[in-house]
């Protein structure tokens, strides 16, 4: 089972302690904002903090996540950017450091393929199952005359459908 | 002590209700029915007791008494009364008792209907809810008890535990850790109880559908029966998806109304196969086809309902280890194989008695067409259930998490979402039992014009992002097609009966609510389809950080930061309310007030939008940062969200038309004597 444990724990830990380091300066409810580097605006640090996801607040992208330690992450994004990274080079700075639960959906490798082949895999083969069991049970429209099919009424053939249709609720 | 009551109680429940389960199995044996009536007792003693149970909790909870680990938990002495009373269903441990009581007063309900002309089904019915809410129990009273207590040692820590350890006095808390902030908003309060109403009134359809294969009694009396059962548990689950969705778009302040989050999607499922089952009955009642399928996807809106519960009750979202170190996951999963198992095996067991009684006859009739509906709404529920578990499995096998965040579903189930749109628009007008292309076509032609003319309109708004111009023609064909059915259906009356136009369009709904109902549910989808599409493609943000007087500008729109406050309230909170002025093209058009709650009990922050609102678009604000002094500026984001008002309206539409479509028959026995092979009579006059 050793090799089944997750590094979790220590990348939980690693993380809180950047956490901390960074978020010494400021404490309490109104936290000040780091001073931004020139030229790096927040759209464009959202830009890339909407395609990535701490590992703390599940399944909340970056660029809305209200919690201290992701504006910590928001504004590492900035000095990244501010330093000419681009922004494949920071994604893949946080796949480094925290792995790749950090991406917005898997990166197509390995395991991975599984969770984009299995759907597409199993509707078609749903879509198979349906098409041989409409075969099956196809009949030529002449046998279609069964007991039920209105033969006074209406003469209007929508009117007598729809007639038909309400009465069988 | 109270919490003891109320712990008596729920073990009373828990053995009723297995007694109670016994009691049928052994009626059903000997064939005696003094102890088939004496399982139906059981089962209405079991909402007494649980009520007992449920009503502890409130009080212990209304009355501070923190010596409870759970009202620690989940109150504080700063939290309103409401708050209080509605932490019933805040924390793990009383949800689960709020779903047991739920259970066991539907459960009480259904054993109270008339039985004389089922009575074969009652023993099963009794069986399947008694074990599920004895499953359910059996969680409280062993695994997450709400009526554990705090205890201090003779060494001075702090333990829980139901009796009193040895040596040890009653540890009272002076005050809790009140209800997490994100839950104290009205949409959150009741968003919780509708949803557990949809996922326990899906047992009982379920009930009965076992109760049919085990009697052999496979005609559609079983789905007759629970009918209405089905209608109204997937009102609750809709109404509960869209509060939630609601909720997210008020507090969560990211802009949105659904993200793909595996809570959301937990309870989503049930609501993809409550949909496609509430489609597919319509063939067997009216063809007597599909029996087999209509069974299986009973039993999985049951056993996603327990999944559901499972995904958001143990911890398995967070990571597999939380789920193998709490004892209620591995229970959970137990439950849900062995239903799975055995309910399937019944199944197997009654195959070939479920035989079709029809054969189809066309590729294009409508039940070839509701056949394929299910098809995309079990597309969607693939990409769904691989999208929650696949991380699960990842973790498990390679220790390494991974993420499937909404680009994965949006991109897979968007074309299955268009191909159910464009069903609504087509199926309508095909016929039962034989539709060709030529009289499909001929009945299309209208709408289909009529959907141009909009899709014209729609270019010259300017709109030329394909994919919103292909979903904004499909959203005008299925109104188009819609609204044409009640014409031409009000129309034939006109002419047949000589009514006055309202007249007919009234009477004809209200005898086939049920379709026309329908038709509702259909037009609310389009309304919401239109405003998903809107804010999807169309959204628009952008954040900057601006001195006070000085402005921030989104396309059109602009505002100025005129001022901000900082404050503490008396009930816990820190608030930081800014005051902004929007200007819509150079006007002035209002005043919001975005603003950051601190809770410094659970030390959580709390994003409250200013929005303003129109069927045009929300322009939403909010306050991200600022600093102490408020001269030297803030930091707001704004987002634009174009038509997003259609979705919150056409959830109302939608709500309408379930509400039309489960409405009570006058007379319900005369009403459901199945018809399906009557001859042709002509109709009264």
């Amino acid at each position: 089972m050793k090799s089944l444990r997750s590094p979790l724990p220590l990348l939980l830990a690693l993380f809180l302690l950047a956490g901390l380091a960074v978020s010494l300066g400021s404490s309490g409810p109104a936290q000040a904002q780091q001073s931004t580097p020139p030229g790096v605006t927040d759209d464009q640090v959202n830009a890339v903090a909407k395609q990535l996801y701490c590992p703390v607040c599940e399944n909340i992208p970056l660029d809305v996540c209200p919690t201290t330690a992701c504006a910590q992450w928001r504004a590492l994004i900035k000095e990244k950017l501010g330093q000419g990274w681009s922004e494949a080079q920071i994604k893949d700075y946080f796949v480094a450091q925290y792995g790749d639960r950090v991406l917005a959906s898997p990166p197509a490798r390995g395991l991975n393929w599984l969770v984009y082949l299995i759907p597409p895999v199993i509707l078609t083969i749903g879509a198979f199952i349906l098409y041989r069991a409409l075969r099956s049970w196809k009949q030529p429209p002449s046998s279609a005359g069964e007991p039920g099919q209105p033969v006074t009424g209406p003469t209007d053939p929508y009117a007598a459908r729809l007639e038909e249709e309400l009465r069988r609720r | 002590m109270v919490a003891n009551l109320g712990y008596g109680a729920l073990v009373i429940a828990f053995l009723i209700s297995l007694y109670g389960a016994g009691a049928a199995l052994y009626g059903v044996r000997k064939n005696d029915p003094a102890w088939i009536d004496s399982a139906r007792n059981a089962m209405l003693l079991t909402f007494p007791l649980v009520s007992l149970a449920a009503l502890t909790i409130i009080y212990l909870l209304v009355t501070n008494h923190y010596e409870v680990e759970y009202v620690t938990s989940v109150t504080s002495n700063s939290m309103p009364f409401y708050l209080k009373v509605t932490a019933l269903w805040g924390g793990q441990a009383g949800s689960l008792i709020f779903w047991s009581w739920l259970m066991s007063a539907f459960a009480s309900a259904v054993t109270l209907r008339k039985w004389e002309r089922d009575r074969e089904f009652l023993p099963w019915v009794i069986v399947v809810s008694l074990v599920t809410l004895a499953f359910f129990l059996s969680l409280s009273i062993f695994i997450e008890n709400p009526f554990v207590r705090l205890w201090q040692t003779g060494t001075g820590s702090v333990v829980s535990a139901m009796l009193q350890p040895a040596g040890a006095v009653s540890f009272v808390p002076a005050d809790g850790s009140g209800l997490n902030p994100l839950l104290r908003h009205p949409g959150m309060i009741i968003h919780p109880p509708l949803l557990y109403l949809g996922f326990v009134s899906f047992v009982i359809p379920y009930a009965f559908a076992i109760a049919a294969l085990v009697t052999g009694r496979t005609d559609d009396r079983w789905i007759r029966l629970t009918r209405r059962w089905s209608l109204v548990a997937w009102l609750f689950l809709s109404l509960g998806l869209l509060l939630g969705g609601r909720w997210a778009y008020d507090v969560l302040g990211w802009g949105g109304y659904w993200g793909w989050d595996p809570v959301e999607i937990a309870a989503f499922m049930p609501w993809l196969t409550g949909t496609a089952f509430l489609h597919s009955v319509m063939i067997q009642e009216k063809r007597g086809m599909l029996k087999h399928w209509n069974m299986i996807l009973v039993i999985l809106t049951y056993d996603l309902v327990i999944f559901g519960t499972f995904l958001t009750r143990s911890g398995v979202l967070s990571s597999v280890h939380a789920f193998a170190q709490s004892a209620i996951g591995p229970v959970f999963f137990g439950f849900i194989g062995l239903t799975f198992i055995v309910s399937l095996s019944l199944l197997l067991r009654r195959w070939n008695e479920l035989k079709s009684e029809a054969q189809m006859t066309s590729m294009l009739s409508r039940e070839a067409l509701f056949l394929l509906n299910n098809l995309l709404f079990m597309g969607i529920l693939v990409v769904c259930f691989w999208g929650v578990l696949f991380p699960l499995i990842s973790e498990l096998f390679t220790g390494q998490k991974v993420t499937v965040g909404p680009p994965f579903y949006e991109r897979a189930t968007a074309p299955l979402f268009g191909g159910l749109l464009l069903l609504m628009g087509v199926a309508p007008l095909a016929a039962w039992r034989h539709s060709t292309a030529k009289t499909l076509g001929r009945s299309m032609w209208k709408p289909f014009i009529a959907s141009l003319v909009v899709l014209a309109f729609v270019l010259l708004t300017g709109v030329r992002n394909p994919i919103a111009l292909l979903g904004f023609w499909l959203c005008a064909f299925v109104a188009a097609v819609t609204l044409y059915e009640f014409w031409r259906g009000a129309q034939a009356r006109h002419h047949t009966r000589a009514e006055s136009l309202p007249l007919a369009l009234w009477r004809l709904a209200g005898r086939n609510r049920r379709r026309y109902g329908g038709y509702v549910i259909h037009l609310g989808v389009v309304l919401m389809a239109i405003g998903i599409i809107g804010i999807e493609l169309f959204q628009s943000e952008t954040q900057g950080t601006i001195p006070q007087g000085n402005q921030l500008t989104l396309g059109d729109y602009s505002i100025t930061f005129d001022s901000l406050a900082n404050f503490d309230t008396n009930d816990g909170r820190n608030v930081a309310r800014a005051v902004v002025s929007v200007f819509k093209d150079g006007q002035y058009v209002g005043e919001l007030h975005p603003r950051r709650d601190y809770y410094y009990e659970s030390q959580q922050p709390m994003t409250i939008p200013g929005v303003r609102s129109s069927w045009e678009d929300d322009f939403y604000v909010l306050l991200v940062d600022w600093q102490p002094v408020s001269t030297q500026g803030a930091t707001f984001k704004i987002y634009h969200n174009p038509l997003v008002n259609w979705l919150w309206l056409g959830g109302f539409v939608f709500i309408l038309g379930t509400l039309v479509a489960a409405w009570p028959d006058r007379d319900p026995e005369t009403a459901r004597v199945p018809v399906r092979r009557t001859a042709y009579k002509p109709a009264e006059a």
